[in-house]
């Protein structure tokens, strides 16, 4: 390949004195302070090697005498990142929630705090953006609460849970009125048309839902109220509104009304209360805070 | 690239003598001209008398191009270049362009611009730290960088443009390393003397004398150095404020670490590296050549005209022999150190010194002027042959260049009419993905949306936002209105944005099935200037 080099007869340049194929390499020198800036980046390398970790071994890689280790480096800032919300969680801590509400700059602190902690526990059931789901899952950002929605009342929910394993969780059962033959079912289609009534819809069957009536005043009316509005503090749901948890058509409410279905929310005091502070105020936030 | 030593002259020049077509493979063409490196030692053999003689017309000392001085190693040591100073018309518009280069980037951070209060008054300035550029009239938000795009493009449209008609004028004249070069030169003219003054003093041993102009000549562009990369950072700060906190050691650190930067990149560059920019480490002169065609200006020597050279004694005759009187002062004056007569070549920065330079020497010897000069490779070749060259109209006016002058116009329209017509007013409608949409009590349908408004106003505004021809909605807006029928005013500081969570919700009938497009506006309550959005509002199925 390499042959004496020459002069190029076209050009009157030297060649390399390098051919492949016939095809000889013209000598364009390059000028010297390139090669040493070569030699340059070269001595930095070694430079480099001997300082940090560079060659993976069999069991690890070198170490480097300067120590320098990323995962060193990841801890301090975790350690910084830490250091920086901590003044925020101590005043969380100190401050009750209207006061955190009204702080904006705290107030953002806790949503965003509150949004990592319901992305990581609540989405499950409630959906993103507390949009609830079918089956008795119930959205967060509408303007009705089955245990109040304001900020104290989402506070004491998600401390006690319902119907959870907490001394003082909140906990209502609605009798099975089909499965314990309390009533039969003709006066549970009964009720079913009454409530849907409730709601404001025409009576699909108006003697249905005046014999309905009757027997609402007397088994669902202590409850849920005579005009359907629901108690709070019974966790009796409202039930003269257009939000149905378990559905709203008449076979689908006589079905609740027949065997009811009870939903379960654990209770979340194991968050810590800084946590459920910051929670409260995102679901409060959500859109259908009182 | 180095396509000029290969052909291209011989092809368009000399049909005389060593210069005949190599383009069909003629070896004899280039095997009878003088080997690069003894080529000064060959001209002096040939013309032993002529050598003095010339003294009195010309100076004597012999100038070897950069391909001259080549040694045939795989590396070479750094050839230096020592350009002679030169005077004529090139030269002064070379210092015009360069006087006024300096001017612009030296005066520009120091002019002011009135935008009230609450905005910099500085007329040009490149706000990093509130990411906001400002430009005279103009001002650049982060979202608006697309108008920088515009700029770019045109500024590369007119680069095109001006190396189609013009060559290389960029890097002959406007191009920093080009404008720095020439200030470092004539400053090291200043002191150290011309070219033959410096060859010498780079021959000396080190003496006081010596040390004194080396010492002064650093210590000089160092100064320069410094109040180039100093400049350079006031396009970033406010530039009043920033000397004098600069100066009492207040400054940020990055400004200290950018001005150290600058200043030891411009003395680098153009104080030590010079033409090794050019010919090593540009990417330009590389491509350059793909933007020449025949019809672009290059900096050429006139083949048919010079050849054959040779040295010229007063009253010798003229016939028989060409113009080119072999004096090498076009290679003293270049400040690549390149010969010319070899033909355009990469290095070639087109700066035209050795037109200057020849045109002098023709004086001298009482020829017309012009046998280095500006002109076409196609008029070159046509004058060669004996025809007429092209009108100056039909080489300027072509496709070519007809295609960029129209695409700079196109861009340059669209850019100022966008500009022109843009409002400092600016709403973005984001709507919540989760939930799509909320049932609430009422029956009526809810959507969450983000409403972010722009005030590029430099004082506070209040906006009015509302639905387009929806006549039913309710606006909600966490801690400020509560299911309000609307419009709900919403207040934006000075060049701030604002950004709203609005809760709005419909009657199920207004939303008909499981979407409406819906059209928010936002109207300035101060002038009543307006924007609006277009977006989805969702419903159940």
């Amino acid at each position: 390949m390499a042959d004496q080099p020459e002069i190029d007869r076209l050009t009157g340049q030297k060649t390399t004195g390098h051919q492949w194929d016939g095809i000889k390499e013209l000598n364009t020198p390059l000028p010297k302070w390139w090669l040493y800036v070569f030699y340059a980046s070269i001595l930095f390398s070694l430079v480099y090697v001997v300082l940090y970790p560079a060659i993976p071994t069999l069991t690890g890689y070198t170490r480097g005498i300067l120590g320098y280790d990323q995962r060193v480096q990841l801890e301090a800032s975790l350690a910084e990142q830490a250091a920086a919300r901590a003044q925020y969680i101590d005043r969380i801590a100190a401050s009750d929630l209207a006061d955190i509400q009204s702080d904006a700059e705290l107030a953002t602190f806790a949503l965003a705090g509150g949004q990592t902690a319901f992305a990581d526990n609540c989405v499950p059931c409630h959906g993103l953006g507390g949009a609830g789901q079918d089956g008795g899952y119930p959205s967060l950002a509408d303007d009705d609460w089955l245990w109040g929605g304001t900020l104290d009342d989402i506070h004491q929910t998600l401390q006690v849970g319902i119907r959870a394993d907490h001394p003082q969780t909140r906990t209502s059962m609605m009798p099975a009125y089909g499965v314990l033959n309390m009533l039969d079912e003709g006066q549970i289609a009964d009720i079913a048309h009454h409530v849907l009534t409730l709601a404001g819809d025409a009576a699909e069957d108006a003697e249905a839902a005046a014999r309905g009536a009757e027997v609402y005043n007397i088994q669902c009316a202590a409850c849920h109220a005579a005009d359907g509005a629901g108690n709070t503090l019974l966790g009796a749901p409202a039930l003269n509104d257009r939000i149905w948890l378990y559905g709203g058509t008449h076979e689908e409410i006589a079905a609740q009304i027949y065997e009811p279905r009870h939903g379960v929310m654990p209770a979340w005091g194991r968050l810590g209360d800084d946590a459920i502070k910051m929670l409260t105020l995102y679901v409060h936030n959500l859109g259908g805070g009182e | 690239m180095d396509r000029g030593t290969t052909g291209r002259n011989q092809e368009t020049g000399a049909p005389e003598g060593d210069f005949v077509t190599v383009r069909d493979g003629t070896e004899a063409a280039v095997s009878a001209r003088p080997r690069p490196a003894d080529a000064g030692a060959l001209r002096r053999a040939a013309h032993p008398a002529l050598d003095t003689a010339m003294t009195d017309v010309v100076p004597a000392e012999e100038a070897l191009s950069r391909k001259e001085q080549k040694r045939e190693a795989l590396y070479v040591s750094r050839i230096k270049v020592h350009p002679k100073d030169v005077r004529g018309t090139i030269r002064t518009i070379k210092w015009l362009v360069l006087a006024a280069c300096l001017a612009v980037y030296y005066i520009g951070p120091w002019l002011r611009w009135d935008r009230g209060p609450d905005a910099p008054s500085q007329a040009l300035l490149l706000d990093f730290p509130n990411r906001k550029f400002y430009l005279f009239w103009i001002e650049i938000w982060p979202q608006e960088i697309y108008y920088l795009t515009a700029l770019l493009i045109v500024a590369a449209l007119l680069l095109f443009l001006a190396t189609s008609l013009a060559g290389r004028v960029w890097c002959g004249y406007a191009c920093p390393q080009t404008v720095w070069t020439d200030l470092f030169m004539w400053v090291e003219r200043r002191i150290e003397g011309d070219r033959n003054a410096r060859i010498r003093l780079d021959k000396a041993p080190m003496s006081a004398g010596k040390f004194a102009k080396r010492s002064a000549k650093h210590g000089i562009w160092m100064v320069i150095a410094l109040l180039t990369g100093g400049a350079w950072i006031m396009y970033f700060y406010d530039a009043p404020t920033l000397v004098g906190e600069f100066f009492t050691g207040q400054a940020p650190t990055a400004v200290y670490f950018f001005v150290g930067l600058f200043t030891a990149t411009t003395y680098l560059l153009a104080g030590l590296a010079r033409e090794q920019v050019c010919v090593y480490m540009c990417p330009w002169p590389r491509f350059q050549a793909a933007l020449l065609d025949d019809d672009s200006l290059i900096v050429t020597y006139e083949h048919h005209r010079g050849e054959p050279r040779g040295k010229h004694k007063r009253g010798d005759s003229w016939d028989g022999r060409g113009d080119c009187i072999d004096c090498t002062q076009c290679v003293a004056v270049c400040p690549t150190g390149i010969d010319i007569r070899d033909g355009l070549q990469f290095e070639c920065i087109g700066c035209g010194l050795c037109i200057d330079a020849c045109d002098t020497v023709m004086d001298k010897v009482e020829r017309p002027r012009g046998l280095i000069k500006f002109d076409s490779e196609r008029n070159q070749a046509l004058i060669a042959r004996g025809e007429a060259p092209t009108r100056w109209t039909k080489r300027i006016v072509r496709p070519r260049t007809i295609v960029y002058a129209v695409l700079i116009v196109a861009v340059l329209t669209a850019f100022l009419t966008s500009l022109s017509t843009r409002s400092a007013l600016d709403l973005t409608v984001l709507r919540d993905r989760n939930p799509l949409y909320v049932t609430l009590s009422d029956g009526s349908i809810r959507n969450g949306f983000t409403v972010r408004i722009i005030n590029q106003h430099h004082e506070t505004r209040v906006f009015a936002l509302t639905l387009d021809q929806v006549a039913q909605a309710a606006f909600t807006v966490p801690g400020l209105v509560e299911r309000s029928p609307g419009p709900i005013l919403l207040e934006a500081g000075p060049d701030t944005v604002v950004s709203h969570r609005v809760f709005v919700s419909l009657p199920p009938e207004a939303v008909d099935g499981s979407a409406r497009s819906v059209t928010f506006v936002v109207t300035d309550q101060t002038d009543g200037s307006s924007d609006a959005y277009a977006t989805t509002f969702r419903g159940p199925e």
